[in-house]
């Protein structure tokens, strides 16, 4: 995948990707109308399909609504790169199917450029910057679970095992 | 070679015949809980498997964060929660007036015990460890998954033990000694590693003090705190209403809810906290902690005691320690949130809650309210308050423009009388 970089600092956390007063919804349209507004309610609208958000450690801090993945993944962003996740961002991710990646260094990519990803490969490239960045690959069960296309996806054939 | 008191409640709930860190696991819940934020979206995708609940007595639904609701949107998230737990007969399904906050209620009910598997719909699911169980957050379809199946996947975490020596102070619980360490180790000291909370400071510590302890292991990263269960834990889980402890037949027996002397650990801080001061985290971080009296001229326009961290009894009458016979400053809104029912009641009981009327104080019903910027007591731009709550994010409660200082339950209390931070000796 191919995508422009919407570049964050450390420690977000889930009420800046979804403040709590939205939170009265599971529609993932009306989440992605505020995707990251508690930092900037003007972000939702600068957002374009096919983004990359790009963050530094603990990406997805704080409370365990996955209402902040949601909200990411229709406000139409490709990819999450940071060189950490929260945990339960991380398997909320997993299981929901946005595709997510950690590297060990994100403080040279800057807004706006422009970054090839390799999800399978774990390989994300900077275009602009000419670098190359790769990832740990996932373990086979999370594998699993991302090619499924998510949690529910898999359970349906585990139910059956 | 040994496990930890973490790796050896896992391994109760596997089929594995050993476990390590890193590995991947599928485990079996003894408890699977939602509140009226996550579990509607929890109940979309458990509709998608066409399956029925694997236990019904093995799920907690509790409306708690925009409860009594707030407003029609949280009226029909609430619905949802109720049509769920009518059509599938859930036992341990609690709304207004029989519920109360998730992670208060649930020990207090006994629907949770030492050497349980719990997950929940909530970061702070994590509390219970104080119970000696394995406790920790997940997301909705997490939770979907375990009602269906009655399982979850994890990835054994690593440990760290935390080591406390000394005599607390006075003023100074277990809040502070959590503040303490978060404010060392930082919001993702812990990240995927389950914190083990141990040492004399520990033994001595009461029961709710250990849950606002393990309640904010999440607030380090942590997936999950925990306390070896003593006889302190015992008596607890006596206690309790309909105590299922007594009733059921664990498989991991009390005495076996500890280390092994051989366990490994990812590291071990120990902290001599004989000498610690009442804690404060500054905006906008948890991890942000100075010693109260480092934090001056800090005016305040609101102070809320509550909340899943602070909103057990033992909290209630901290505070009242400080409010009796005194009132709240003419430019504070004091706002006091019981964590349920029974500690509503036991609080009217014992004289607390007159105290808190008298010092100028409003009582609200039983709910997360303020805490995440849901209702009853929301920040203006430009406000500030003091929360026994667990978190100080920017917005958390409410205006991008607020600012929210964490404390316990007297410091909150002091800083109301005194219309800034202050330590309670500065008003007793």
């Amino acid at each position: 995948m191919k995508g422009k970089v919407r570049k964050f600092r450390d420690d977000v956390n889930t009420d800046e990707i979804i403040p709590a007063k939205y939170l009265v919804t599971s529609d993932p349209k009306e989440l992605a109308e505020h995707c990251m507004a508690g930092i900037d309610e003007a972000i939702a609208g600068k957002l374009s399909a096919g983004d990359i958000m790009v963050a530094g450690r603990n990406f997805g801090c704080g409370s365990s609504r996955e209402h902040a993945p949601l909200a990411i993944k229709a406000a139409g962003i490709s990819c999450v790169v940071a060189e950490s996740f929260a945990r339960i961002f991380y398997r909320n991710s997993i299981n929901i199917g946005l595709p997510i990646i950690e590297i060990s260094d994100t403080s040279n990519i800057e807004e706006d450029d422009e970054l090839e990803i390799d999800l399978a490969g774990g390989v994300v490239k900077d275009v602009n910057k000419g670098k190359t960045y790769t990832a740990a690959p996932f373990p086979d069960f999370m594998q699993e679970l991302i090619k499924a296309g998510g949690l529910m996806e898999w359970a349906k054939h585990y139910k059956e095992r | 070679m040994g496990y930890t008191i973490t790796e050896k409640i896992l391994l109760a709930h596997t089929d594995e015949k050993s476990i390590t860190p890193g590995q991947l696991i599928m485990a079996k819940v003894d408890m699977a809980l939602g509140n009226d934020i996550t579990a509607p979206l929890a109940i979309n995708e458990f509709e998608k498997l066409d399956m029925g609940v694997f236990d019904k007595d093995k799920i907690a639904l509790i409306p708690d964060h925009f409860t009594p609701n707030k407003d029609l949107k949280s009226a029909e998230q609430s619905r949802a929660l109720r049509d769920f737990a009518i059509k599938h007969d859930i036992t341990h399904y609690y709304e207004v007036g029989r519920a109360g906050i998730e992670h208060v209620l649930l020990p207090e009910m006994g629907i949770v015990g030492p050497g349980d598997l719990v997950v929940g719909a909530d970061s702070h699911t994590c509390t219970y460890g104080a119970l000696g169980a394995f406790s920790t957050g997940v997301g909705s379809t997490d939770l979907a998954f375990a009602m269906a199946m009655g399982k979850c996947w994890f990835k054994v975490p690593e440990t760290i033990k935390f080591i406390y020596k000394g005599i607390l102070r006075k003023w100074v619980g277990g809040k502070d000694l959590i503040l303490h360490t978060i404010g060392d180790i930082g919001v993702d000291g812990a990240l995927y590693k389950s914190m083990e909370f141990s040492g004399d400071a520990i033994r001595r510590l009461p029961m709710d003090d250990r849950f606002s302890m393990c309640n904010m292991a999440i607030e380090a990263g942590g997936k999950s705190g925990i306390a070896e269960p003593d006889a302190l834990t015992r008596k607890y889980t006596d206690q309790v209403q309909n105590s299922k402890f007594k009733n059921q037949n664990y498989k991991l027996k009390f005495k076996d809810l500890k280390s092994d002397k051989g366990a490994r650990y990812a590291d071990v801080k120990e902290y001599d906290v004989s000498k610690l001061e009442p804690q404060v985290a500054l905006p906008h971080l948890p991890s942000h902690v100075k010693p109260v009296g480092e934090v001056r001229d800090v005016k305040i326009d609101q102070s809320v005691i509550g909340s899943c961290t602070n909103g057990r009894i033992s909290d209630f009458r901290m505070a009242a320690k400080i409010l009796k016979g005194k009132k709240a400053h003419k430019g504070v809104r004091l706002i006091i949130l019981p964590g349920t029912q029974a500690v509503y009641k036991e609080a009217i009981r014992e004289g607390l809650m007159e105290i808190f009327l008298d010092a100028g104080a409003v009582i609200s019903t039983p709910t997360c309210g303020p805490c995440l910027g849901g209702h009853m007591g929301i920040l203006a731009a430009g406000e500030r308050a003091i929360a026994t709550t667990n978190r100080n994010f920017i917005g958390r409660m409410g205006s991008l423009k607020s600012e929210v200082y964490l404390s316990n339950p007297a410091v909150a209390a002091a800083s109301a009388v005194k219309g800034m931070i202050a330590h309670p000796e500065e008003v007793c």
